[in-house]
């Protein structure tokens, strides 16, 4: 049975929509395979704008790994903007892929990647425009499965209700076996139905499928067990990890969009995972281990992405690209291969220290030497200890007054407020340290054209990190402690125009706490916020802290639960936590140790360069650390 | 920089929904998949010379758009119009490539053929509507620019109006829903007077409201000619020269 275009009724609506670019697909490198060639239908979802979600990089090659299948196939979908979702509603036009333009309910599986719970009311609205019920239970053999991946499904029970399914690490190989099951599934006539095929998936104890377990409470609130509620169904459901990065070389021809997006660049990644051991970093904790992609891959997948897409900038992607045990000759390779020919080289995520110079030098070689990004995330030694943020001020200060003295004009601070023991000195600490930077700036360049911006945001315990206990910092605190820094910083006469300062108020730290960290019961709040309009919450303008707080009110009304309960409660040792049954490999009491180190300004170093301190991961998913050095060069590229 | 080109393509189909900012994008990654030796200027941070004459507005289609691109060692028109039209997206079509000669391609943009499909619309009192617009000395119309509501008149810049054969109702084997086809030829002026401010125009002054959104189409612009009241092809003087 064939599938008709959406593409005529969605085309009369266009011309009444803000950028109508963004719906219509087309981009080069896009994929149309035939309907009814393909016996697996992936619709491939980023819950939020286009201009977001084109970019995304796990979006991406799950798009090209799944059509390059034999019959499979692969389209995407994004969320609509509220100015086209009211027409859409209006006229009866269902949430539509971009590729084709073909009903999302039509596709066996709806796979959704989130990046951050803040998407989560954005897949209500998908669900609900596609037809889709929005409660797994209630759907029928005629519906996709609902399938979640990235980072937030390590946690997934704040949207159990609206899972089907969930898978955690990384999605080249599960997904081509998730596609294998549900291929011979079909092929034997889908006996059984939907909740066969979810049973196929479940018992491989690499998907997890929420109904198939029952959470108990105690009376207080708390969870007393998590448990299968049909035999067959593993108790623990573990994480997915890619060994070797060679052999999956992807994306190989990017995605070129002809709308505006977040990052105009081919990006690559270099390595996967990080063990520096920051506590509050949740993607270096269930990204372990360190996987590197040689220096030969990268330098084919740079030549071969910018031949492919026409971009004029390459973004070498990690958690911590500095990292790479061959950077060095990365850098020097793709600058002089790149020489001449306007083509940017970027290195976001990189550490303190003067090496990174050396990196951003190679990288800026025939460019401008505008801005360079640090990121000491505490304000004071202290804090630094506690998140294990191995950066003292004498490295940062040398570290930057190098960055001026060679013709950086600009740095910028990343930070963070409301950490675990956190007090208001840590964060004044922050004023300190940045009029030191500009200080020590112009004594180095004898001029006082040096400027310097700190940027700050909320911190949000998160689930499978050292910080998984820790109470959040309320939000009337962190918004003084912001307050008090912005005056220090403003006040000063001295430097004061010199440092520019960011910073985001705690409301929605709160909000992406509750999220963060909760349980199936949160799922009824999601609801309510989304029935009384919540769309878009990653989005300032459309992200409202009353809406969520007057739902979450009315939703824990007589009961044991609040908001604070979720998110200013610190979590005692044997608690059990709503993830505790989704294994990202990392020892529970490993982490507990890390917990009590963090309290006690104890740090620890990175497995890559000591020996290892058992966090876990290695042993319990059958992984080991995968890193260089090759001892390879890039060679220059042969002139055309 | 040693050669400039000039580059008349169109947009079509969806891809009529693409901006102005859009297409530089595409054109600019397109440049760089296609090897074209394209110029750049000096300085701080370095642009690829190229440059738009008249885009027309997201959402209309165009059989006439122009770009002019400055490269820096001399290239054969006709392998850059292949080679250009490759490594853009189907929709993006590079019709036409010519080396540029004296003065400026803007400035012979002197008007625009304009094409409305207008589904649905009753044929009578659309040649109606138009012949009270053309009998009207001034019709002031009102539109939302970034600066807020403007009034301005767009009766004479319309230079001819005419509601032409449907030809899909003739050509087509089966009649289809009735439909209005308007062709107009519209100076360029500024304020610039767009097809959809026509369209106001004409319910103004006649009542005149197609029941859903027109779609517009440019099918030629050029230098206005006097005798024949049309745009003439922008690129003559360019095929003159070249004949010499």
């Amino acid at each position: 049975m064939s599938v008709e275009s959406l593409f005529p009724r969605l085309e009369a609506l266009l011309p009444k929509v803000q950028k109508p670019i963004q719906y219509v697909g087309g981009e080069l490198n896009s994929t149309v395979k035939d309907w009814d060639e393909a016996t697996v239908r992936w619709a491939l979802m980023y819950p939020d704008a286009y201009e977001v979600g084109l970019p995304n990089q796990g979006v991406q090659i799950l798009y090209e790994i799944l059509n390059e299948l034999p019959e499979t196939m692969a389209e995407r979908t994004y969320a609509v903007w509220p100015d086209l979702e009211a027409l859409m509603r209006s006229e009866g036009v269902p949430q539509f892929t971009v590729d084709a333009h073909r009903p999302v309910r039509a596709f066996d599986v709806l796979g959704v990647s989130f990046s951050t719970e803040l998407g989560y009311t954005n897949l209500l609205t998908a669900l609900d425009l596609a037809g889709i019920p929005l409660d797994a239970v209630a759907r029928t053999d005629d519906d996709p499965i609902v399938l979640a991946g990235g980072h937030a499904a390590f946690n997934p029970e704040p949207i159990a209700d609206f899972l089907d399914a969930a898978v955690l690490g990384d999605g080249e190989q599960i997904a081509i076996a998730i596609s294998e099951v549900i291929r011979e599934w079909k092929g034997e006539g889908a006996p059984g139905g939907r909740d066969e095929l979810l049973m196929r998936l479940a018992s491989t104890g690499g998907v997890y499928v929420p109904k198939f377990y029952d959470v108990e409470y105690h009376p207080d609130g708390r969870i007393k067990r998590v448990a299968p509620n049909r035999s067959g169904v593993p108790s623990r459901v573990f994480k997915h990890t890619v060994m070797d990065l060679d052999e999956w070389p992807y994306p190989k021809k990017p995605l070129v969009p002809l709308a505006e997006t977040v990052h105009e660049r081919f990006s690559v990644e270099i390595f996967r995972g990080c063990t520096r051991g920051c506590r509050f970093c949740q993607a270096g904790m269930i990204t372990r281990p360190v996987r590197e992609r040689s220096i030969t891959t990268i330098g084919d997948m740079v030549e071969a992405g910018l031949k492919e897409s026409g971009f004029s900038e390459v973004g070498l992607l990690s958690l911590s690209s500095a990292d790479h045990s061959e950077i060095g000759e990365v850098a020097k390779g793709l600058a002089d291969r790149y020489e001449g020919t306007q083509t940017g080289l970027s290195l976001p995520s990189t550490r303190v220290d003067a090496f990174n110079i050396d990196l951003a030098n190679e990288f800026s070689r025939n460019g401008r030497r505008s801005g360079l990004t640090f990121a000491p995330e505490g304000g004071s030694e202290r804090m630094r200890k506690v998140i294990n943020k191995m950066v003292t001020e004498e490295d940062l200060i040398r570290t930057v007054t190098t960055a001026y003295s060679q013709g950086w004009r600009q740095v910028k601070l990343y930070f963070m407020c409301g950490l675990p023991t956190e007090e208001d000195i840590d964060v004044l600490g922050i004023a300190d340290l940045a009029k030191k930077v500009i200080k020590a700036g112009r004594e180095a360049t004898g001029s006082r054209d040096v400027r310097c911006t700190v940027s700050i945001g909320g911190f949000v315990p998160k689930p499978h990190t050292p910080f998984q206990w820790a109470a959040q910092c309320d939000h009337e605190t962190v918004d003084r402690r912001l307050r008090e820094l912005r005056n220090s910083l403003r006040g000063d006469k001295e430097y004061g125009k010199a440092i520019g300062y960011r910073y985001h108020d705690g409301k929605p730290s709160i909000v992406e706490g509750l999220l963060s960290r909760g349980d199936r019961r949160v799922g009824s709040v999601i609801r309510a916020v989304w029935e009384d309009g919540g769309r878009f919450d990653g989005w300032s303008e459309h992200f409202s802290y009353e809406r969520w707080m007057t739902a979450a009110e009315r939703v824990f009304s007589g009961g044991s639960v609040d908001v604070d309960w979720y998110t200013t409660r610190e979590r005692e040792e044997h608690e059990v936590l709503p993830w505790d049954h989704l294994d990202a490999g990392l020892d529970r009491e490993w982490l507990w140790q890390d917990w009590q180190d963090a309290v006690s300004d104890v740090e620890v170093e990175d497995c890559r360069w000591t020996p290892c301190y058992d966090c876990g991961v290695c042993p319990t998913m059958g992984t080991e650390i995968q890193i260089g050095p090759t001892g390879k060069k890039l060679l220059p590229l042969t002139v055309v | 920089m040693v050669q400039r080109l000039r580059v008349r393509y169109a947009k079509r189909g969806r891809l009529r929904f693409t901006s102005h900012r859009d297409i530089s994008r595409a054109v600019e990654r397109a440049v760089r998949r296609a090897g074209i030796p394209v110029a750049f200027s000096a300085g701080f941070s370095p642009h690829p010379k190229i440059s738009y004459a008249g885009a027309a507005p997201t959402g209309v289609a165009s059989e006439a758009e122009y770009l002019e691109i400055g490269v820096s060692r001399p290239c054969d028109p006709d392998r850059i119009r292949a080679d250009l039209d490759v490594s853009l997206p189907p929709g993006l079509d590079v019709l036409e490539v010519i080396e540029a000669r004296a003065g400026s391609l803007a400035d012979r943009l002197e008007a625009s053929v304009w094409q409305l499909r207008l589904p649905g619309a009753d044929v009578a009192a659309a040649e109606q509507a138009v012949k009270e617009f053309e009998t009207a000395d001034r019709v002031e119309v009102e539109r939302l620019t970034k600066k807020g509501m403007r009034r301005f008149d767009a009766r004479q810049a319309v230079r001819s109006m005419a509601v032409v054969d449907d030809r899909e109702r003739t050509a087509g084997q089966e009649p289809g829903p009735p439909c209005v086809i308007l062709r107009m030829v519209v100076r360029h002026e500024t304020p610039a007077v767009r097809p959809d401010d026509v369209l106001m125009g004409l319910r103004l002054v006649a009542g005149f409201a197609p029941p859903s959104p027109p779609e517009v189409t440019r099918l030629a612009q050029g230098p206005l000619d006097a005798t024949t009241g049309e745009p003439a092809d922008p690129f003559d003087v360019e095929r003159a020269d070249g004949d010499l």
